[in-house]
C-alpha cells in the first residue's frame, strides 16, 4: 500500500499540515529531568530529519538520551520530572510539542506517530489479550465494532507473519514468545497508517536470529507502506543494514550524523571511532578489542565543552571549552561535532 | 480478618502486601533479560566478583536509605515517639513517680485534676501511673514476641524459599495451617488453656499464632531474590548453600522484612490489647492497657478518662510503629528510586 | 485454569485436617479429664458427664476422636452442648446475625475503600492523596474495641445517630459495628488500592496505552485500573471470610447476637464443645474464602493460570 501524502487529514488541531515538508523535522530539542539530586540534562540540542521511506537510526549507549528524545516527540514523557525546555518537533510543518493534549491523543499518536518498545512483555497490558489491545485501537479511533476490528486485527497479526493468527489472537501477551511479542507490538503501531513509526530498542531483548526476524519485518512493512522509520538502539550491527541515515548520541547530543554507509566506514568523531573499535568484525582481524576509556558520564554534571572530552583520545584544551558545533564535511550531509574531524578521518 | 490485628497492617503494598500478591509475583517469575548490545564493551566489562559481591550495593541500600530518612518528617516522629514509648517502658519513674498500686479506694473514680493528672481509677489507683506503667508490657510482648517470630521466620522462610521442593511443601503447608486458624480466636481458644496467664504465656501464644505470616513474607522475598544472577554467580564460585544464604541471600531479601516487623511490633502491641480486653489474656494483677480498657468498658460514659488515656496511649504506641514502617518502606522500596 | 483450581484444592486437603485437627486437640487433648477440664469450675451433673464422654467418644484414643468428630462435621453435625444442644442449632441461630454484619462491612470496604484509594491514587502528592494516607494510618492504629466504644460514645451516645446496642432497630443496628468492623480492613484496602495504582500508574503499558492515543480516562480508568485491582480484590476475598470468621469483639461490644459473641460466650462459659464446633465451622469458612481469593487471582491476573 503505498503511502500518499495526502492521504491523511490535512490538518492538526486547526493548523494545516504541510505536505511538502519533512515528515518529521526535530529541532535543537531539549530535555531535561528535575530530580531531588539536580537536574538531568538528556537531551541537549538534538536536530535530526525524517523524510517518507527513509529510515534514521539513532545510535547511543544508555543515557544518551535517545529514548528520552521520543518520547517528547510523542508527548509521552514523564512529566514531571521530565520536561521539554526547547525545541520543536515538527510534523509536516506543525511543532507537535505546541499541539494541545486532545491533540495529540486523538489525531497524532497511533494515527500520525506511532512508537513501538523494547520489552514487549511489560509494554504490552498483562491482562488484556493481544487481539483486544489491538483491535481497542481500531474500535476507539476508527469507530469499528467489536467483530470488525478483531477481523481487522486478524489479518494486521497476519501481515506481521504471526502464525495462527486467529488462534493467537485471543491470547495473552505472556503466552507469546518474544519475538511474537514484538510483532503484535508492531501489529498494534501498524495498525492505524502511521505515517512515522518510531522504535526504541525493538531488538535488544530478543535473541539474535530474532532480531534479524524482525529488522527484516520492519523494514518490509516500511518498504510498503512507505512510512518514516526510526530505529533506536545501542547496537551498531542491528542497523547497519536497514538504515539510510545515522544520528549518534551521547550525552544528549550530536557527536556525528550522516549517511549510514559513510560513518560506518569513514567516521569522522572520537565517539563513533571508539564505537568502531569496540565492537568485534568479521572484515578486520585484531587481537583485543580496545574499549572506550573511561566511564560514561554523569547526565547531573555533564563535562564541559564536549561531553565526550574526558574519555576523548583526541583531546585537545579547546574540547574541554568549547561547545562542539556540527560541521557539514561533505559526501551527502555527513556532519561532525568534533573540531578536530580532519585528524580522526585521517587516523583511519 | 479485620479482628485480626496481625493482620491488619499498612504493610507493604506494591512490593509486598499481603501474601497471595507476594506469591503471585513470584509464580510470574518476572525477569526481564537485557542483552547487552555490542556497542560499547567499555560499560559491560562484567566483572563477576563485583556482581556476586552485591553486599556492596546492600551497603549503599541502607546508608542511601538512611541518609533519605534522616530527612523525612515521619521518620522523625515516629522515631521520637518511639523512643519515648520505650523510655517509658523501662523507666517509668522518670514520668511518675506515684506508685501505680497505691490505691486509695475513698479515691475511687476520681476525674483528672491537677493532683490526679488522668483521674483514678475504680480502685482509687492514679489512672496516670498506671497508663505510664502500661507501656512496660506492651512494648515488652511487642518486643520479645516480634523478635521471636521474626526469627522462626527467618529460618523457616528462608529454607523453604532457597530450598523449594520437599522441604518447601512442608512448610508452606504448616505455615497455611496456622494462616487458617482466624488471629482472635486461635488466641481465645489457645490462651484459655493457660490457668496463669503472665507476660511469658501471653508472649508465647502471639508468638504461636504471628510466625506465619512473617514466614511467608520471608519466603517469597527469598524466592525473588534466589531467581537473582548475583546468586547464581555466587553459586558458581563455590560457597556452601549456607553461606550463599547468610551472605548473599538474606541481605538483600531484608527490606520488606524490616518493614514487616516494625508493623507487627505495632500489630502485637494491639492484638495483646485486644486478647486482654477479651479477658483471655494478661490477668490483674498486671497493669496492661487492654485490661484498663476492659474494665473501663461499663463505665465509659459516667466515667471517659478511664478508657480515654490508656486508648489514647495505646493508639498513639501502635501508631508510631506502623508510621515507623511506612517510613522504612517508602526509604528501602527500590522502585520507588 | 481447571487444572489450577484443582491444584489449589488439593493443597488444601491437609491444611484443612490440619488446622481443624490442631484446634480440636488443643481443646480434647488435655491430660487428665477433659470433660472436668473444659468444664473448668461448673459442677456438671453425672449424666451431662456421660453424654458428652459418649458423644465425644473419650475413651478412644485422640486420633480417633478426631476422625469421629470430622465425619460428623461433614455431616452437619458440629458437637453438643453442655446442655445437649447440638451446636449446629446454636450456629443456625446466630449465623444470620454474622451474615449481615459481615455483608455491610463488607459494602463499605469495598465502596468507601477501594474508592478513596483510587482517588488518593490518581491524585498522588495532593491534599486527597495526603488525607486518605493520614486518616487510614489513624484508623489502623486505633484497636478495634477502642473505636468500637468511640463509636459508641459519640455516634450513639451523644450525636444519637445510630443504635449501640442489640438488633432491634433493623438495619440501623448494623450500621455502627459494620463501620466499625471494617474499618481497619477499609482503611487497609484504601492504603492497598492506592499503592497499586500508582504503581501501575509507572508502568511501561501505560506509556504505551499513552502512545496509541487513547484518553487518559481510558489509560487510568481502563487499562491501569483493571491491574490494580487485582491485589485488592483477591484481598477482599480472604478479608470476606475473616468478617465472617467472628467479629467477635464487634458482636461483644454491640451486643448483637451472632457467632462471634457465641464463641466468646463458649469461653467464658467454659464450654469447650461450643467452642470447638464453632471454631471449626470458621475455619471451614475462612478456608473457602482463601480457596476463592485464589481462584479469583487466577481469574483476574492470566498470568498465573497456566503453569
Amino acid at each position: 500500500m503505498v503511502k500518499n501524502s495526502l492521504d491523511n487529514a490535512d490538518s492538526l488541531g486547526g493548523q494545516a499540515l504541510d505536505p511538502a515538508a519533512p515528515l518529521l523535522e526535530v529541532e535543537n530539542l531539549h530535555v531535561e529531568f528535575r530530580i531531588e539530586d539536580g537536574v538531568v540534562k538528556a537531551v541537549n540540542g538534538l536536530s535530526y530529519t525524517l523524510h517518507e521511506h527513509e529510515t534514521l537510526a539513532i545510535l547511543g549507549e544508555s543515557g544518551s538520551g535517545k529514548s528520552v528524545s521520543a518520547q517528547a516527540v510523542m508527548g509521552i514523557l514523564d512529566t514531571p520530572p521530565g520536561f521539554v525546555t526547547a525545541g520543536q518537533a515538527n510534523f509536516r510543518g506543525v511543532d507537535l510539542l505546541k499541539v494541545s493534549e486532545e491533540v495529540m491523543a486523538k489525531q497524532v499518536r497511533g494515527q500520525k506517530v506511532a512508537m513501538i518498545f523494547q520489552d514487549a512483555l511489560t509494554a504490552l497490558n498483562p491482562v488484556f489479550t493481544v487481539g483486544w489491545q489491538i483491535a481497542e485501537m481500531l474500535r476507539k479511533h476508527r469507530g469499528m465494532s467489536k467483530k470488525e476490528a478483531k477481523e481487522q486485527a486478524i489479518e494486521l497479526m497476519e501481515r506481521v507473519k504471526i502464525p495462527d493468527a486467529r488462534d493467537r489472537v485471543n491470547a495473552y501477551p505472556h503466552e507469546f514468545s518474544g519475538g511474537m511479542r514484538q510483532r503484535a507490538m508492531i501489529a498494534m503501531a501498524l495498525s492505524l497508517d502511521p505515517d512515522v513509526l518510531i522504535a526504541d530498542e525493538p531488538t535488544t531483548a530478543l535473541d539474535v536470529t530474532v532480531q534479524a526476524q524482525i529488522m527484516e519485518l520492519l523494514h518490509d512493512l516500511q518498504q510498503e507502506t512507505g512510512m518514516g522509520l526510526i530505529l533506536i538502539t545501542h547496537d551498531l550491527g542491528v542497523v547497519a543494514e536497514v538504515c539510510d541515515r545515522v544520528v549518534v548520541m551521547y550525552a544528549g547530543e550530536i557527536m556525528e550524523d550522516g549517511d549510514i554507509t559513510d560513518v560506518y566506514h569513514h567516521p569522522a568523531h572520537p565517539y563513533t571511532l571508539g564505537l568502531m573499535d569496540s565492537i568485534p568484525r568479521s572484515d578486520k582481524h585484531t587481537d583485543r578489542l580496545s574499549p572506550i576509556q573511561g566511564a560514561p558520564p554523569d547526565l547531573l554534571n555533564i563535562p564541559s565543552g564536549c561531553p565526550f572530552h574526558p574519555r576523548c583520545p583526541f583531546v585537545r584544551p579547546r574540547c574541554s571549552e568549547d561547545s562542539p558545533v556540527l560541521s557539514d564535511i561533505g559526501r551527502d550531509g555527513h556532519e561532525s561535532g568534533c573540531f578536530y574531524w580532519e585528524e580522526v578521518e585521517r587516523d583511519r | 480478618m479485620s479482628d485480626d490485628p496481625l493482620y491488619r497492617d499498612s504493610s507493604i503494598e506494591g512490593s509486598s502486601p499481603d501474601a497471595a500478591t507476594v506469591e503471585g509475583a513470584v509464580e510470574k517469575g518476572d525477569r526481564s533479560q537485557f542483552a547487552m548490545g555490542t556497542a560499547v564493551p567499555s560499560e559491560m566489562v562484567v566483572d563477576i566478583e563485583k556482581m556476586a559481591e552485591r553486599n556492596a550495593r546492600t551497603a549503599s541500600l541502607w546508608t542511601d536509605a538512611y541518609r533519605q530518612l534522616r530527612r523525612k518528617p515521619i521518620f522523625i516522629i515516629s522515631a521520637v515517639l518511639i523512643i519515648i514509648m520505650i523510655v517509658m517502658a523501662a523507666f517509668p519513674i522518670l514520668f511518675t513517680r506515684i506508685d501505680p498500686r497505691a490505691c486509695n479506694l475513698s479515691d475511687s473514680l476520681l476525674a483528672p485534676s491537677s493532683e490526679h493528672w488522668f483521674g483514678t481509677d475504680l480502685q482509687g489507683c492514679d489512672y496516670y501511673s498506671r497508663t505510664i506503667h502500661g507501656a512496660r508490657v506492651s512494648i515488652t510482648i511487642g518486643l520479645v514476641v516480634t523478635l521471636f517470630a521474626t526469627s522462626i521466620a527467618l529460618v523457616g522462610g528462608s529454607t523453604a524459599g532457597y530450598y523449594g521442593g520437599r522441604v518447601d511443601t512442608v512448610i508452606a503447608r504448616l505455615t497455611d495451617i496456622m494462616f487458617v486458624i482466624p488471629f482472635i480466636l486461635g488466641g481465645i481458644v489457645i490462651l484459655s488453656l493457660f490457668p496463669t496467664r503472665g507476660v511469658a504465656q501471653v508472649s508465647l501464644v502471639l508468638i504461636i499464632l504471628g510466625w506465619a505470616t512473617m514466614l511467608r513474607l520471608v519466603r517469597s522475598s527469598v524466592m525473588s531474590v534466589k531467581s537473582s544472577d548475583y546468586v547464581d554467580a555466587a553459586r558458581a564460585m563455590g560457597g556452601s548453600n549456607f553461606r550463599i544464604i547468610t551472605k548473599h541471600v538474606l541481605p538483600n531479601s531484608l527490606a520488606p522484612v524490616i518493614v514487616y516487623a516494625t508493623i507487627t511490633v505495632g500489630a502485637v502491641i494491639s492484638a495483646e490489647a485486644a486478647l486482654s480486653f477479651l479477658g483471655v489474656g494478661l490477668q490483674l494483677p498486671a497493669i496492661s492497657w487492654g485490661l484498663m480498657i476492659a474494665t473501663a468498658q461499663h463505665r465509659i460514659l459516667t466515667s471517659p478518662h478511664l478508657l480515654l488515656f490508656p486508648g489514647l496511649f495505646l493508639s498513639v504506641t501502635v501508631f508510631s510503629f506502623i508510621l515507623m514502617g511506612d517510613a522504612l518502606r517508602d526509604a528501602l522500596d527500590p522502585k520507588l528510586r | 485454569m481447571g487444572r489450577y483450581i484443582v491444584r489449589r484444592m488439593i493443597q488444601f486437603i491437609p491444611v484443612f485436617f490440619g488446622a481443624t485437627f490442631l484446634i480440636f486437640a488443643l481443646v480434647f487433648a488435655i491430660p487428665g479429664d477433659p470433660i472436668r477440664a473444659l468444664a473448668g469450675e461448673k459442677h456438671l451433673p453425672q449424666t451431662v458427664i456421660d453424654t458428652l464422654n459418649e458423644r465425644y467418644h473419650l475413651d478412644q484414643p485422640l486420633w480417633k476422636q478426631y476422625g469421629i468428630y470430622i465425619s460428623n462435621v461433614f455431616h452437619g453435625d458440629f458437637g453438643i452442648d453442655f446442655r445437649g444442644r447440638p451446636v449446629a442449632d446454636l450456629m443456625k441461630q446466630r449465623l444470620p446475625v454474622t451474615i449481615r454484619l459481615a455483608g455491610l462491612a463488607f459494602l463499605f470496604e469495598v465502596v468507601i475503600g477501594i474508592g478513596a484509594g483510587i482517588l488518593a491514587g490518581v491524585r498522588k502528592g495532593k491534599f486527597i492523596d495526603y488525607l486518605v494516607l493520614i486518616s487510614t494510618l489513624i484508623v489502623i492504629a486505633i484497636p478495634v474495641f477502642v473505636s468500637a466504644f468511640l463509636a459508641q460514645i459519640i455516634f450513639g451516645v451523644k450525636l444519637g445517630w445510630f443504635p449501640v446496642s442489640g438488633v432491634r432497630d433493623g438495619w440501623m443496628s448494623y450500621v455502627l459495628p459494620a463501620l466499625v468492623l471494617g474499618a481497619v480492613s477499609l482503611a487497609y484496602i484504601a492504603r492497598l488500592q492506592r499503592a497499586s495504582l500508582d504503581e501501575n500508574l509507572r508502568a511501561d503499558y501505560v506509556r504505551t496505552a499513552t502512545s496509541k492515543g487513547l484518553s487518559r480516562r481510558r489509560v487510568v480508568g481502563i487499562h491501569a485500573l483493571r491491574n490494580s485491582l487485582i491485589p485488592v480484590v483477591t484481598f477482599l476475598a480472604i478479608d470476606l471470610g475473616a468478617l465472617m470468621g467472628g467479629a467477635i469483639i464487634t458482636e461483644t461490644i454491640f451486643n448483637l447476637p451472632g457467632i462471634g459473641r457465641a464463641v466468646f460466650e463458649g469461653v467464658q462459659r467454659q464450654e469447650g464443645t461450643v467452642v470447638v464446633g464453632i471454631a471449626t465451622f470458621m475455619i471451614i469458612v475462612y478456608m473457602i474464602a482463601n480457596l476463592l481469593a485464589d481462584i479469583l487471582y487466577g481469574v483476574l491476573d492470566p498470568r498465573i493460570r497456566y503453569d
